[in-house]
């Protein structure tokens, strides 16, 4: 059973590609912040990269095997760190989000997104392909729904709504049916459209954010703000962009937290549709590599790890640049490897690290 | 490692499933493209301008206010740069955090700034909140070193007026405010924007349309945060217009020094053309407490003090006009051909209707001529009585009372003159006639202002001729505006009244025995010698007050005076109202300071004119003729071959060329002929 693992079987083209996403999101940031008191921000996210980088080394290094095996330990464990975030966390901008721990500041519910993809593989895994019985997919529902109630109720929307990808694709990949997935579709339209009306679950400005991007100039000053200024820098940017540095609504903070959330309208004003289609071109071939990555892999709860993070990075990338160009409502959902931030960073890598580890391991018999 | 997943091994994800997301994954990433597509090729164009719109502001520059000058152009309201610092909420992350430093670097009240904020607490994020106004040069600073701590702070440069310190002229002048809501409503005013800076007064109000000029703006380039980044295009403001008033500095100071500590008002005017020369109203304002804004406590203080400062008692004192009423009942009954050959008997008073009106002294047996300066009740109740209340009220009205005059200032007050029609109007009963007899000399239900007394009596004066004061010249102003103003501001305005000759040389000889020393002349201390000075004086009780004389008591008559000089066609009239002042011999007085201070100044500017205009020097001229010299020389015997030789003095004259001199034409220009004949004289 053992193997030499060598890094000549590390995935270097995934890591090439992620590494040229990630240089062009450390000059984006520099250029959005060289004139703010966010300045540096781009070698915090160089020092970001780095640990990401170093924990996707060590990762891949640990057979997923064996995250598998401590996976519903660790989810246990983020389970109760969430209601400590509840019961004894800083408030910060209207929600419960962190844990300080000494001077570590520890945002548990991104880590709960890596946790989830390991958790959920490993049951669809257990349950080997046959078709899903309603109690099957019910106990999918617990385990993804809980700590989804948990972030609500920080509240931090955009994080819950991440979760779900991952339930989704494990239904998908795990054996749903057809029948099955309609009645599911049946009833979570519903059940949106429950959330929706009975006015107690989503927080007035959570529904502001989330309608406003249809008709962004009903309120040009309030909610439409954000989106409003978002598709006016995209547009913008014209075909070539205005230039590195040059974009008028980033270099003049029309454009709202353009080092995070709203980086890719900074990178298109300034670089233009040239520019946005090269990233979105790189997403796409780091997305086939994983899918890839996900046939090759030994067995099926390898497939089912990476197929799980292609779930979250894809959603995030679409609810993210749809964002962007108004496709989507504003929910506050980083872009993976472009948005500025530690935590969004490190999941990234560790998810790759994850993925990497399947691949290191797909010759294993 | 082991993997206890043993019964995995070999099962796969179905390639169809992958398939599946992948060309899920390739179509969202289509549509996103296509996203992009739409923004940055189709829409491009239209972004680029919303880009543009987004970063340009349109920033007012303010037009400095038009500055105010008195008749020979001596500067009196300047304007000075000033800055203003407004907090704008919108900016900041936690307004109420900054407040401390806020209030520590403007020295501002920590508590104040908190109320002024909750004073606009409903008002929108983005709207500028001016917390203080003219900050120093250290406070600038503060705030241009906080730009990043404290982003809300915002200052704008502005114009601000100066007003003289000492309240000089301040009614007359006037001052400038925020524009008031009702403004705003009012159409007039279509052209004021919320936050305007606009007269409120005086010459400020009237002619705020000329005076404010047109703001300009500027294109500024601003990021997000409103903090200019650079400038594309400038409108430049348009200045206000300045304007001359028609006020005299020297006679508005004596005027405001002669008046001294006293409430009350005096106004001096050219009455040949309504020229305003000085106007006080005391106690006065400083106007400068405007320009900042006014503290309540300040404001109350004005607004409470029963001597009514902020009141321009020059045109807005309704008052019973006392003794100088005297002068229209002259009119009046010269006129209707009653006074002429009145002989009353004077004995300290008479009775009327059947009760006794008092007069001052026992003046004795007199006629109009005698009774005019010793001011004699009794003589003009008489009159009264003879021309009854209508005839009188026809006659005040004619010559202005009960209407305004048409000044070019705010909030002129009309007066009243009592008639059978106005008692039937307003009490809906049938005039007393015993009423009468206190009409005519000034008291009961007649109130005057003193701009009206004056235009009244100095029209008098001018044989007639009755003139609408004013305090600009308006040949300076564009004549749009001219007939605007006339017709914002109506009044009796200029106007003639036919007066016989006799009206008016008794009226004015009377007058001018006034200020005469003689047997009971009432304003004989106020002579002048060497100055055609005339003069009425007027003390006028007040209601309830009685005969009580304690100077500055709230029941002691007011004093009145009004003077002319000359006492015909008069170049300068002068009224002068103390309130409870007493004797209106007091306000003569005073008048007669004024008056010294003009004289004074006129035949100071007349040597002047002699001195420096060199241009209109007479030029001395030598000439040879022979007898008989040209007709009207006078007689001389000798015959033409006598030969006399002079020279003598001509004035240049512009429009007569000099080759009518050297030629020696028989027709002698007129000018020429008058120098000789003075010549002539001179060699006797």
């Amino acid at each position: 059973m053992r193997r030499f693992l060598s890094f000549r079987d590390f995935d270097w083209a995934l890591l090439g590609m992620v590494l040229v996403l990630c240089i062009i999101s450390i000059l984006e940031i520099y250029s959005t912040t060289v004139h703010t008191r966010f300045a540096s921000f781009e070698s915090k996210q160089i020092i970001f990269i780095a640990a990401g980088l170093v924990g996707m080394f060590v990762l891949s290094k640990i057979d997923y095997h064996r995250l598998l095996d401590w996976s519903p330990w660790v989810y246990g464990f983020f389970l109760l760190s969430l209601v400590a975030v509840k019961l004894v966390g800083r408030r910060a901008l209207g929600a419960k989000r962190w844990i300080a721990i000494g001077p570590v500041q520890f945002q548990p519910s991104e880590w709960v997104k890596l946790v989830l993809v390991l958790v959920v593989a490993r049951y669809f895994a257990n349950l080997g392909g046959r078709n899903l019985t309603w109690t099957d997919i019910l106990k999918a529902f617990g385990l993804v729904g809980i700590p989804m109630a948990l972030v609500l109720i920080q509240p931090d929307l955009g994080t819950t709504l991440t979760y779900a990808p991952i339930l989704v694709a494990g239904l998908f990949l795990g054996g749903i049916n057809f029948r099955q997935a309609a009645i599911l579709l049946i009833c979570g339209t519903a059940l949106i459209a429950g959330v929706w009306t009975s006015g107690k679950i989503l927080k007035p400005y959570q529904k502001a954010r989330l309608t406003s991007f249809i008709n962004p100039d009903n309120d040009p000053r309030g909610s439409g703000y954000q989106i409003r200024q978002s598709l006016i820098a995209v547009g913008d940017g014209g075909i070539w962009g205005k230039g590195q540095s040059k974009g008028s609504q980033t270099q003049g903070y029309f454009l709202p937290i353009p080092y995070t959330d709203f980086i890719f309208a900074a990178f298109s004003e300034e670089h233009g549709f040239v520019g946005a289609v090269f990233v979105l071109l790189l997403y796409f071939f780091i997305l086939m590599r994983l899918i890839q990555n996900a046939q090759t892999a030994a067995d099926l709860p390898g497939s089912l790890i990476i197929m799980g993070i292609v779930a979250v990075l894809t959603f995030q990338i679409a609810v993210n640049v749809g964002m962007v160009i108004g496709f989507m409502p504003v929910t506050g959902i980083p872009l993976p490897l472009m948005s500025y931030g530690g935590s969004s960073v490190l999941f990234t890598f560790l998810a790759l690290g994850v993925a990497m580890n399947v691949r290191m391991r797909r010759f294993v018999n | 490692m082991v993997s206890e997943h043993s019964s995995n091994r070999g099962e796969k994800i179905p390639g169809v499933k992958l398939a599946v997301v992948q060309y899920g994954i390739l179509l969202m990433m289509l549509a996103l493209g296509a996203g992009l597509w739409r923004l940055q090729v189709l829409g491009a164009e239209n972004f680029r301008q919303l880009a543009e719109a987004n970063r340009i502001r349109k920033e007012p520059i303010m037009a400095p206010r038009g500055k105010l000058f008195d008749r020979e152009n001596r500067l009196i309201v300047d304007n000075y740069p000033s800055v203003t610092c407004f907090l704008v909420r919108e900016q900041s992350h936690n307004v109420d955090a900054d407040l401390p430093l806020i209030a520590q670097g403007l020295s501002l009240d920590l508590d104040q700034l908190r109320a002024t904020l909750k004073h606009y607490r409903s008002s929108p994020g983005y709207q500028p909140i001016p917390i203080k106004q003219d900050i120093t040069a250290d406070e600038q600073a503060f705030i241009a070193a906080h730009r990043n701590e404290l982003p809300e702070l915002e200052t704008i440069d502005v114009e601000r007026r100066l007003y003289p310190r000492d309240g000089f002229a301040s009614h007359l002048i006037g001052y400038v405010g925020e524009v008031s809501e009702e403004d705003l409503n009012n159409p007039r005013f279509a052209f004021y924007q919320p936050g305007d800076v606009v007269g409120k007064a005086g010459v400020e109000e009237t002619y705020d349309a000329l005076l404010r000029g047109e703001d300009g703006s500027r294109d500024v380039i601003v990021d997000s945060h409103g903090r200019e980044v650079g400038y594309l295009r400038t409108q430049h403001a348009v200045p206000g217009k300045d304007l001359r008033l028609t006020i005299d500095n020297d006679i508005q100071r004596a005027a405001e020094l002669a008046l001294g500590d006293a409430s009350g008002a005096v106004i001096v005017m050219d009455p040949r053309n309504g020229d305003i020369l000085a106007m006080v109203s005391h106690p006065s304002y400083d106007p400068n407490a405007f320009a900042v804004k006014i503290n309540r406590a300040d404001w109350n203080k004005l607004v409470t003090d029963p001597r009514h400062p902020l009141m321009n008692k020059a045109i807005q004192d309704q008052l019973a006009p006392g003794s100088t009423f005297k002068i229209i009942m002259s009119a009046a009954g010269l006129q209707e051909g009653v006074a002429q050959n009145m002989h009353v008997m004077c004995n300290g008073g008479a009775t009327f209707y059947g009760r006794f009106f008092k007069c001052d002294h026992h003046h004795g047996l007199l006629d109009i001529q005698e009774a005019i300066p010793m001011s004699c009740d009794t003589f003009f109740y008489a009159l009264a009585q003879k021309l009854g209340i209508d005839t009188i009220a026809k006659y005040a009205i004619e010559f202005g009372l009960s209407q305004k005059t048409g000044i070019d200032l705010p909030n002129e007050m009309t007066g009243i003159m009592p008639s059978t029609e106005w008692e039937l109007k307003n009490f809906h009963q049938k005039y007393y006639a015993g009423n009468t007899i206190s009409v005519g000399i000034g008291q009961g239900e007649t109130q005057v202002t003193p701009i009206q007394l004056l235009r009244a009596l100095s029209g008098i004066a001018s044989d007639g001729h009755f003139v609408r004061p004013r305090v600009v010249d308006p040949s300076q102003l564009p004549s749009n505006f001219r007939q605007a103003l006339l017709d914002s501001f109506p009044g009796s305005g200029t106007k003639y009244v036919p007066l016989n000759t006799d009206t008016w040389m008794t009226i004015t000889d009377g007058m001018a025995a006034a200020t005469t020393p003689g047997l009971y002349h009432t304003a004989e201390a106020a002579h002048l010698d060497g100055v055609d000075f005339a003069g009425k004086t007027g003390t006028a009780q007040v209601v309830g007050g009685g005969d009580t004389h304690t100077k500055g008591g709230s029941k002691t008559p007011n004093a009145w005076f009004v003077g002319m000089v000359p006492r015909r066609n008069p170049e300068m009239a002068i009224v002068v109202l103390q309130e409870h002042g007493d004797w209106g011999s007091g306000s003569a007085m005073i008048a007669q300071r004024v008056v010294i201070a003009y004289v004074n100044k006129m035949r100071r500017e007349e040597h002047n004119v002699l001195d420096q205009a060199g241009a209109a020097k007479p030029v001395e001229v030598g000439a040879v003729w022979s007898d008989p010299a040209p007709a009207g020389r006078g007689a001389s015997g000798k015959r033409a071959s006598v030969v006399r030789a002079g020279h003598f003095f001509v004035h240049p004259d512009p429009n007569i060329h000099p080759e009518a001199v050297a030629t020696g034409t028989p027709q002698w220009p007129a000018w020429l002929t008058a120098s000789l004949l003075r010549f002539k004289e001179d060699l006797h």
